[in-house]
């Protein structure tokens, strides 16, 4: 078993941790939490595409990934801040009761 | 171009202005709207004496002095339509008489109608009345001048009829704006004709102006029906116009009725405003009057439109002084008196050597006829609401002030030696001694200079001389209602507060003096009319024709008033019931007088009948031939809305309501899907997702 095989390996397991965290629960941080996971492991697969890739001696990967955990972390504080105004208006994270757009 | 030509738009502007504010002021408002009234015409007449002394500055050097500021108004196909103000010594000397008459009738005006409660109302019309008047004199357009002219006949209709509640000033109000509107038709005929010929409407437009002289020969060398000249066509036209503001015979009608009106609005449209358009209509258009095809080859021969307005002024001179004889309402006498004096200025007018002399007579007619008014109204306020002449008596020692200035207007509109009246008078009898066309206006207007001063020695006599007052005791208030009201006034009569008899001082000091600016001796007004340098010689007095036409009319007004003396002043008047002395002497022919020769009568029994006539024939038609006629298509309508309404309630509106019933089901299936829980949509998201991989792995193995 090659390296970038056991790297996919475990980046398809985190990912699917988390999918099934952000499927599952139903409290909303929880379900951020999950996202994250997801965000991660796609992450690590564009390192693992790169460091044993054709080409490891340009940054590219490298710069991928960093932008994307900075929008990763964005993304987190936009969403903490959404779940925290939700929280302060309905004393409530649970995401089944947050169904006031439904058709 | 100087400062105040420019700005020449104010005067008028100021006073409309006014009158748009005072209409938004409250009731309670007196004070608000009497000081924006008259300071409006203050402020107006400082600048008409601005606009004097520059049209003086300019001297006497040119032919004519005649300044214009025009603006385009609106495109109308290719061509502006223009406005403009314009300043010569005509417009400068009316600027002058209306805002200071204007003023001084403003300011008695606080006073006369002080008890009024809708005193504010009153000041607003006042103050757009001056406004209308002040537009005809300023404009350099006949569509403004028009404009303005409208302004006044509707603002006359609403000061005529101000106590609308009496019936008899409703009526009055109505008629004066029917009659005058008979008039305006003419006006409006002419001056469409007018446009259509010359292409403008401004009177001086740097040479294409429709006074100026490519214009007016162009219109001469045309000619109408009857061989009249285009010219004479639009200025007869015209001049119906003028008529009817001006109460020439036969459209004189509305002038002794608007007397329902406050005696101020009398004063202000007998002496100021109404009444002195027409006649500046007919001197600010003279050169469309005047041209004749003859004047070209042979100088003098006057035009048909002047020898008609000649005629007309004649026989209204006439006329009014003959009814004026025979009336017993104080106000009514001076309607009368007003009259005639303007068929005296249209007669001015037609034959006179040019505008000034009949333009003379009416500065100096507004001055004096202004100060009659405003003492007849003191003497209806000082004696309760009293206007019958026969009621009244022994006044001088009551209201004293009254008394005077009264006597100096009578004495100036009777033509007594020195006073305004004379010279003016006299500068009209003069011209049309000089008529070479028939001497017959002459000597009208010297029989009427008689019965002028026959029937003013009348009214004074009855009203200020004799022993005891002849008031009925409790006999006040049938006239003036507003006067009714106020109980405050004591049965005795009594003098007018100093805001009505200071106006009538400096009036009365006018009427002595004002003639003096036009004697034969110095015709200072004359020339600077005309556009000539004035000359001073003493001894142009003592010429023959003129010191003999002097003499003349003196003997003539000495001997009305004498005639009058002798009738009503030498005995006594004792009882209000007793018989006048005219009408012991000559029963049948006083009868005729009183009633104003039934032209009234006349008119009810022939244009007014046939009006209501035609208007039954119409109502007639309105009912059976057009109603049916709209009735019928209403039906047809009706019946095809009925059909309509059938095919759109069960054809296309089921079809419609299948069609969003099937919509609406299928919304609300979707709508089912749009949980509003965030992880069935992330479920969905991942469903699709291993389909798409399930799809992809599936095409890769084949």
């Amino acid at each position: 078993m090659s390296p970038l095989t056991s790297y996919l390996l475990l980046s398809a397991m985190i990912f699917s941790i988390g999918l099934a965290g952000a499927l599952s629960r139903r409290n909303a941080i929880l379900v951020l939490s999950g996202i994250e996971l997801m965000l991660n492991a796609a992450n690590l697969n564009f390192i693992a595409f790169w460091r044993y890739g054709p080409n490891p001696a340009a940054l590219t990967g490298i710069m991928f990934t960093i932008f994307s955990i900075s929008i990763a972390a964005a993304e987190a504080a936009v969403g903490l801040g959404i779940i925290l105004a939700v929280y302060r208006h309905t004393r409530n994270t649970d995401l089944d009761q947050m169904n006031s757009m439904k058709g | 171009m100087s400062w105040i030509v420019q700005n020449l738009w104010l005067i008028p502007a100021l006073p409309i202005v006014a009158a748009g504010v005072i209409a938004l002021a409250k009731r309670p408002q007196r004070k608000l709207a009497a000081s924006l009234a008259i300071g409006s015409m203050v402020i107006g007449f400082v600048l008409s004496a601005v606009a004097f002394a520059h049209v003086l500055s300019l001297g006497h050097g040119d032919s004519r002095i005649t300044e214009v500021a025009n603006i385009n108004w609106f495109q109308f196909g290719d061509q502006w339509v223009k406005l403009g103000v314009l300043l010569d010594p005509l417009t400068s000397v009316m600027l002058l008489m209306v805002t200071f008459v204007g003023t001084l009738i403003f300011i008695y005006s606080t006073g006369y109608m002080a008890d009024d409660e809708n005193f504010t109302r009153f000041f607003c019309f006042l103050a757009l009345f001056a406004g209308g008047m002040l537009t005809v004199v300023v404009s350099n357009s006949l569509l403004l001048l028009f404009m303005g002219w409208e302004v006044m006949g509707l603002t006359s209709y609403l000061l005529i009829g101000f106590w609308f509640h009496k019936p008899s000033a409703a009526a009055a109000a109505k008629k004066a704006f029917i009659v005058t509107r008979i008039g305006d038709l003419g006006f409006f005929l002419g001056m469409a004709w007018l446009y259509a010929q010359t292409g403008t409407l401004l009177f001086y437009d740097c040479g294409a102006g429709c006074l100026e002289h490519s214009a007016v020969t162009a219109m001469l060398v045309h000619t109408t029906v009857f061989g009249l000249s285009v010219s004479s066509g639009i200025a007869l036209l015209l001049f119906c116009g003028a008529a009817g503001k001006s109460g020439q015979v036969p459209l004189h009608v509305w002038l002794p009725d608007a007397m329902e009106g406050p005696t101020p609005v009398s004063a202000l449209i007998h002496a100021a405003t109404m009444v002195a358009a027409g006649v500046f209509l007919v001197a600010r258009l003279y050169w469309i009057f005047a041209i004749s095809p003859s004047a070209i080859d042979v100088a003098g021969i006057t035009s048909v439109a002047l020898q008609v307005v000649t005629w007309v002024g004649a026989i209204t001179a006439l006329y009014g002084s003959l009814v004026a004889v025979a009336q017993y309402d104080i106000k009514r006498i001076l309607a009368y008196s007003t009259v005639s004096q303007l068929g005296y200025m249209m007669m001015g007018l037609g034959v006179g050597n040019g505008p000034s002399v009949g333009m003379f007579h009416l500065i100096t007619h507004a001055f004096f006829k202004a100060l009659l008014f405003l003492g007849a109204g003191s003497i209806i306020h000082g004696c309760g609401g009293e206007q019958d002449i026969r009621r009244m008596g022994a006044l001088r020692g009551y209201m004293p002030i009254t008394f005077k200035t009264y006597a100096a207007g009578m004495l100036a509109l009777c033509g007594f030696p020195l006073f305004a009246g004379f010279w003016s008078k006299d500068a009209i009898l003069h011209a049309a001694f000089d008529y070479d066309i028939t001497r017959i206006p002459f000597y009208i207007g010297a029989f009427g200079a008689l019965l002028t001063a026959f029937y003013m020695t009348r009214q004074l006599c009855y009203m200020f001389i004799g022993a005891k007052h002849r008031g009925a005791p409790g006999h006040h208030g049938v006239h003036d209602d507003h006067e009714a009201e106020s109980l405050s006034h004591p049965h005795s009569p009594h003098e007018s507060p100093a805001t009505m008899t200071t106006p009538m001082l400096i009036l009365a000091a006018f009427a002595c003096l004002l003639g003096f600016i036009g004697t034969p001796a110095w015709e200072w007004f004359q020339n600077f009319l005309d556009g000539r340098p004035a000359t001073f010689s003493f001894g142009a007095l003592f010429e023959g024709k003129t010191a003999l036409l002097m003499a003349g009319s003196s003997i003539i007004v000495f001997a009305g008033i004498g005639l009058g003396w002798m009738l009503y002043g030498r005995k006594p008047i004792e009882s209000p019931d007793a018989p006048d002395a005219l009408e012991v002497i000559q029963p049948h022919i006083f009868r005729v007088l009183e009633n104003a020769f039934y032209i009234d009568a006349l008119y009810a029994a022939t244009i007014v009948r046939l009006n209501a006539a035609l208007a039954h024939i119409s109502a007639w038609f309105d009912r059976w031939v057009w109603n049916g006629v709209v009735q019928t298509i209403s039906y047809l309508v009706l019946g095809t809305a009925y059909v309509d309404s059938f095919i759109d309630n069960c054809a296309v509106n089921a079809a419609f309501d299948e069609g969003c019933t099937t919509v609406s089901r299928g919304g609300r299936m979707l709508s089912a899907l749009q949980a509003g829980r965030v992880q069935g949509y992330l479920r969905l998201l991942g469903l699709g997702f291993v389909v798409l991989v399930v799809i992809l792995l599936w095409g890769t193995k084949r």
